[in-house]
């Protein structure tokens, strides 16, 4: 987008906001641990930014670090308190 | 085919003719008989439209801009204080680029309650982005809203258009109106097919939130628009003329100018009293003219230069009253004819708020006040209240 | 057993700019997995206009239509009117705006739209108070809450009346179909919005939003408190058609305290205006159980 003459006409989008990386936003991050993991998919389910991936299920549920913001519903809501949520920190 | 009809009974046929699609309106006096006439005309099955009964005006532009998002022709009409409840949304109807047609039937505005005519309703909307026309009879009404859709859905234009009758001079006055049939109509304006709209393999967010860094393109953008709207306006008043044989390719209608020595520039029914004055005038040997404000938005420039390089001494009779320099027409003038001061003399005429009757004697006297200017080269007063109660006879 | 509760198919994009951990985001991932993409969502200025991203960026994977604050339901009714003349009478027309929007300054359009029987489904979100512009008291602001325009001070000056019934006024205008949902109940909220998605007429779905800077609560609270507030019978899940009522679930297990004292927003709170709390939450919910089991039901 250089000049007035390349936009649309009308504020319509042209694009998703995937390619935001609010995972910059985070202070603390959630970490899974996959021996405490039921693969119950709460965690999944209660993610307000479609953070946690599980492609099949089965899988067990991954951390979109791009994009999670580091809210903590998901270690909150674990049933097992298989995640915990460390400060951006202290991981190297 | 020729009828008797009132002003608004020509808004609600021009409705019909465009094959309107989605109708929003909500009454106010002297609109009501256009929203009663077209929930008639539904009811008849003579439109066939949705007519959306919505709860106030400010939803009845609303309800449009998203009809017209899914693709559809939309109509609407209102005056005074609907048209200013209406206000933001008309500022989202043409930032949205939603070409919205819309007769206004011009009425003051309160305190105090005045339902009859004056322009301060409509000029109060000058700055929204809309399309302004203004018309002198029924007949203007009802072809100017088939123009209007023209343009406004042209592809390069996009903009809503509001067309002003006087309140009651036109909309509950009967005269002849010349009806096309609607198979020609059907030749001269065509469906409704825009490349904006409501799409689902493609889903957009129509509106969005945008930051200061585009905000001012889009807004040129929209310029752009407004001013492509002066070359479409005369090609379809052009293709108006072949169709139907009346003739609307212009955005000032020049009456006896060429050769006069003073011209009014005159916008709506009063126009045609002020050419009735001309003539009789011209009987007395003075070499008088009207220019008729056919076009407020896109604002004529070009044309007001060269009616400023023929004639020398012009008025400018104007139906609202702004607080600041004057009427609306006027200060618009003025600045346009800047460059060809000081050999061009503007002045304002304040007259006819509230539906005070503006008569042929007061025109007459308008135009001796103008050649007077125009013999002794100035005049006293910049602008001026015609026929205001202030305890002198001069008028 | 690995399972998904809810429907799999994602209709709101990563990267919004909603709030770490926003409770109207969720939702509005739970609503659009049960819309699905033949619907059209119309919105007026509230959190969404800012959480849906900067231009040329948008979140939501259905075409969306933003406007002016009042006026949801009227831009509903143009939308619809539009599909039906079109011949287009699959989508789903979704008007989608927060308490302050409906309640308040949006009460007229979306009266008009219901009494006009128009064919859309009305989401509220309700994070009780004007959020998007930084925390002020709405008409679905609770009891004694505190916000930046009930804001305590020398005089005490906190939330002086209860919520708007709003689900009682909208019943009294004539929807089809009423429901409450909470993002603390996704399986319960997803039926609804299908079961809504279904019916013809006006529908309005009240759901409760929680929202950690506006309640006061650590974002990773934010579905915790929304159970809470059901738990303790603050926002209980029922449902209304045709003049009956039925509760979802009957989980009215907790003090109101419990609830209270998990936000911020009531840390103030004294031991009378929490009994105060406690004895109109108990006589809502009977009444509601009353309804429920038939008695007072509209016609």
């Amino acid at each position: 987008m250089e000049t007035y003459r390349d936009l649309p006409q009308s504020t319509y989008s042209l694009q998703t906001t995937e390619s935001v990386r609010t995972g910059t936003w985070r202070t603390f991050r959630p970490v899974i641990d996959t021996k405490k993991c039921t693969r119950c998919y709460t965690c999944w389910k209660f993610c307000p930014d479609l953070s946690v991936d599980v492609k099949e299920e089965g899988d067990f549920p991954k951390v979109d670090l791009d994009h999670c913001k580091g809210c903590g519903i998901c270690a909150n809501e674990c049933p097992t308190g298989a995640i915990t949520m460390l400060r951006e920190d202290t991981i190297c | 085919m020729l009828d008797l009809m009132t002003g608004n009974a020509a808004a609600a046929k021009g409705a019909m003719l465009a094959r309107v699609e989605v109708i929003a309106a909500y009454p106010i006096t002297p609109q009501t008989s256009i929203s009663e006439k077209l929930a008639e005309m539904v009811a008849n099955n003579e439109i066939a439209a949705k007519y959306i009964k919505v709860e106030s005006e400010h939803s009845a532009m609303a309800a449009l801009i998203g009809a017209s998002y899914v693709g559809a022709r939309t109509f609407t009409a209102t005056s005074s204080q609907g048209l200013a409840l209406m206000h933001e949304n008309l500022y989202w109807a043409a930032g949205a680029r939603r070409p919205i047609v819309m007769p206004v039937v011009s009425r003051a505005l309160g305190p105090p309650w005045n339902i009859w005519t004056d322009h301060m309703d409509v000029m109060g909307e000058r700055d929204t982005g809309w399309m302004q026309f203004f018309c002198e009879n029924n007949q203007e009404t009802l072809d100017l809203i088939l123009i209007a859709y023209r343009v406004a859905e042209d592809k390069e234009v996009m903009l809503p258009a509001m067309i002003i009758e006087d309140g009651f001079i036109l909309s509950h006055t009967f005269e002849k109106v010349d009806v096309p049939a609607i198979e020609e109509v059907d030749f001269f304006l065509h469906p409704f097919n825009p490349d904006v709209k409501v799409n689902f393999r493609k889903p957009r967010r129509y509106g969005s939130l945008v930051m200061p860094d585009w905000a001012m393109e889009f807004r040129y953008n929209n310029y752009l628009a407004m001013e492509k709207a002066k070359k479409k306006f005369l090609e379809a008043g052009v293709a108006f003329k072949k169709a139907f044989g009346r003739d609307y390719g212009d955005l000032v209608e020049l009456y006896r100018c060429e050769d006069a020595d003073v011209a009014l520039i005159v916008a709506g029914s009063a126009a045609g009293t002020a050419k009735v004055a001309a003539d009789r005038m011209r009987e007395r040997g003075r070499k008088v003219g009207v220019a008729k404000l056919r076009v407020f938005r896109p604002f004529p420039t070009e044309e007001m230069l060269r009616l400023g390089e023929v004639v020398r001494t012009i008025g400018v009779f104007d139906r609202s009253y702004t607080y600041g320099q004057g009427g609306a027409i006027y200060g618009e003038v003025r600045n346009a004819l800047f460059p060809l001061a000081p050999d061009v003399r503007v002045k304002g005429y304040i007259g006819g708020l509230g539906g005070r009757d503006v008569t042929e004697a007061e025109f007459e006297k308008m135009y001796d006040d103008l050649l007077m200017i125009a013999r002794n080269g100035s005049m006293q007063k910049d602008v001026e209240w015609v026929a205001l109660k202030d305890g002198s006879w001069r008028w | 057993m690995p399972r998904f509760t809810i429907p799999k198919d994602e209709y709101l994009s990563k990267g919004h700019s909603g709030c770490a951990g926003c409770g109207a985001t969720l939702l509005a991932r739970f609503c659009l997995k049960a819309l699905g993409p033949k619907t059209i969502i119309n919105s007026p200025a509230c959190c969404w206009s800012v959480v849906q991203g900067v231009w040329p960026r948008a979140a939501l994977k259905v075409p969306v239509i933003d406007h002016a604050f009042e006026c949801t339901g009227a831009v509903s009714s143009g939308i619809r009117a539009a599909l039906d003349i079109k011949g287009m009478d699959d989508i789903t027309v979704v008007g989608w705006a927060g308490d302050g929007g409906t309640v308040d300054i949006g009460l007229q359009s979306l009266s008009g739209a219901i009494d006009r029987r128009t064919d859309f489904l009305y989401i509220m979100y309700d994070n009780e108070a004007y959020m998007n512009t930084g925390i002020q008291c709405s008409g679905c602001t609770p009891l004694y809450a505190w916000t930046n325009t009930t804001p305590g001070g020398v005089r005490q000056e906190w939330k002086d009346v209860g919520k708007k019934r709003i689900m009682d006024m909208l019943v009294a205008n004539g929807i089809a179909y009423g429901a409450t949902v909470s993002i603390a109940y996704p399986e319960d909220l997803v039926a609804k919005v299908k079961k809504a998605k279904s019916i013809r007429g006006p529908k309005f779905i009240h759901a409760l939003s929680s929202c950690p800077p506006g309640w006061k609560i650590p974002s990773a609270k934010s579905v915790e408190v929304a159970r809470l507030a059901t738990q303790a019978g603050v926002f209980p899940l029922f449902e209304y058609e045709n003049g009956a009522y039925t509760l979802s679930k009957d989980v009215k297990t907790k003090p109101v305290e419990e609830y209270l004292m998990s936000q911020g927003r009531f840390k103030h709170l004294t031991p009378a205006m929490i009994a105060d709390i406690q004895t109109k939450v108990d006589e809502e919910y009977a009444v509601l159980k009353a309804k429920c089991q038939g008695a007072g039901a509209s016609a």
